[in-house]
């Protein structure tokens, strides 16, 4: 043929994109970038769609053994991420820490080292003490998610509530968020605050002042005192759980005054000129942070939260499945 | 990868798409049980290119279409450098009982094929699988694996690659073979 036409462009050759994540385990929103949650997001849409489809499950993991590590107690990220696995066609194994050998005085890095001896290549765990995942992935041969660790983060938690908004609003950015209620003793926050600046939000957090963080404004948030007026300012309102399990000294007189001033009812909802979105990443106390009608009405997205739970895990757990090598084992 | 040479020009191109489309009408006829699915990514251009032949030529709009994204029905995940970014899946239908014809730019092992067989079966049992390929290098099968419907068949060694272009994404109607070798 003519020869002109041999000279082409070197980058002719258009396969498909790889794509993988900037770290080796899912510790905190810290330590990713806006393109690994993006990337986490579009694979959560493939995996949505997935989820609802007749039959829901793929092959990808087949040959991976999760174990799922609860030293805390769960029933929503623990059924979420069994779910996840068992989607992705992974071996799992669950501990709970009231059934186990932690009652008998093993320490975390011998109960998982005995865990990881029984050819485990993911470990999801939830642990009370902030820093439990990090101390993990530094002396274990496994890929770690951090499910929760006491105070300090929850990524797939904050994933799925910006991956929620992100569906609802089509974008996260420019949003403006307000997290109302135990800021200081709660991972969810944390993590949301990390995940949604990163993705470009406004956020503020709303609550009794004994609950906020003293350094919350290191990290750009502004805190409204005033329950109204964060509301006014708002898009989408994340709603958290008082966690009295946490709370060593009285931060406030009582559930009652906290509900009478900073509850969220239908009545506020609707002396505001605009239809806000409320959120919460669950259990909740009826009656105390929201009443049973805004938690129940088509404002709130709970529900669809709890959803794309499934999704955004699957997201990740296959994400850093890649990551393992085949013949590491 | 350096350009070995054109298999395929504008012209020839078309000439197989109209061919391979007056084939299918002739297996199925009316396109009542029948629908079309195309492998992402590069199927699902071949799939709407045929669709829409057999749209013109039959003139029945009703033909059923939809792309399938096989990444996590893939058996080489882990095994790669690096994990393939799954397409979107868009299959807004029950292939339960329908005669299904796979669409696929290139086939090559076959283990693109044996992933969308396993990812088809999550929407239903089909009643036939027929597969369409534009380009069959032969002899290069891992599989059992063999098309209904060929636009042509090339030999080709494993240091070389089998591109199809298209007007959408290259600019251009036209499939090339590359070579590694410099």
């Amino acid at each position: 043929m003519d020869g002109n036409r041999r000279k082409r462009p070197s980058n002719i050759v258009k396969f498909r994109k790889m794509s993988r994540l900037s770290v080796e385990h899912l510790l905190g929103i810290k330590y990713l970038t806006e393109q690994d949650i993006s990337l986490i997001f579009n694979t959560a849409d493939n995996f949505k769609k997935i989820i609802n489809q007749p039959i829901k499950k793929v092959p990808s993991l087949r040959d991976i053994t999760v174990a799922n590590l609860f030293f805390e107690n769960s029933t929503r990220t623990k059924l979420s991420f069994e779910l996840a696995e068992k989607r992705l066609s992974a071996d799992v194994v669950n501990f709970s820490s009231s059934a186990s050998s932690v009652k008998k005085g093993e320490t975390l890095i011998d109960t998982v080292n005995n865990i990881i001896a029984m050819k485990v290549d993911m470990v999801v765990i939830r642990h009370p003490s902030p820093g439990a995942s990090i101390f993990l992935s530094r002396n274990i041969d496994a890929k770690i998610i951090n499910a929760g660790d006491g105070t300090h983060e929850h990524p797939t938690q904050a994933l799925l509530d910006a991956y929620s908004i992100r569906e609802k609003y089509g974008e996260v950015k420019g949003k403006k968020v307000v997290i109302i209620g135990d800021i200081l003793h709660s991972r969810v926050a944390l993590s949301n605050i990390y995940c949604l600046q990163k993705l470009g939000a406004d956020v503020c957090v709303c609550g009794p002042s004994t609950l906020i963080p003293k350094y919350i404004s290191t990290l750009g948030v502004k805190h409204i005192s005033n329950l109204k007026d964060a509301l006014n300012w708002c898009d989408i309102a994340n709603v958290l759980r008082i966690q009295l399990e946490r709370q060593d000294v009285k931060y406030f007189p009582s559930l009652r005054e906290y509900a009478m001033v900073f509850g969220i009812n239908k009545a506020i909802l609707n002396s505001l000129d605009k239809e806000i979105t409320i959120m919460h990443p669950g259990p909740i106390n009826r009656g105390v942070e929201l009443t049973s009608d805004v938690a129940d009405s088509k404002q709130a997205i709970i529900l669809d939260q709890v959803e794309n739970g499934v999704a955004i895990r699957m997201a990740t757990l296959y994400l850093l499945a890649g990551k393992i090598k085949k013949n590491a084992k | 990868m350096k350009l070995k040479k054109i298999i395929i020009n504008k012209t020839k191109f078309n000439i197989i798409i109209e061919r391979l489309s007056h084939q299918i009408i002739e297996n199925h006829a009316d396109f009542q049980d029948s629908v079309l699915i195309g492998i992402q990514p590069r199927g699902a251009h071949l799939c709407k290119r045929i669709h829409n032949k057999l749209t013109s030529i039959t003139s029945n709009s009703n033909i059923k279409v939809g792309n399938l994204d096989i990444t996590f029905y893939r058996d080489d995940f882990r095994r790669r450098q690096e994990p393939l970014e799954p397409q979107a899946i868009d299959i807004d239908f029950a292939i339960e009982g329908k005669n299904v014809v796979l669409i696929d730019d290139v086939l090559y092992t076959g283990r693109s094929v044996r992933a969308a067989l396993d990812a088809l079966l999550a929407f239903g049992r089909p009643k036939s699988v027929e597969l369409l390929v534009f380009i069959d290098r032969r002899f290069s099968r891992h599989l059992p694996i063999q098309p209904n419907y060929v636009g042509k068949k090339v030999d080709t060694i494993t240091s070389e690659k089998v591109i199809v272009e298209w007007m959408e994404t290259d600019g251009k109607d036209q499939v090339i073979l590359l070579n590694s070798e410099k």
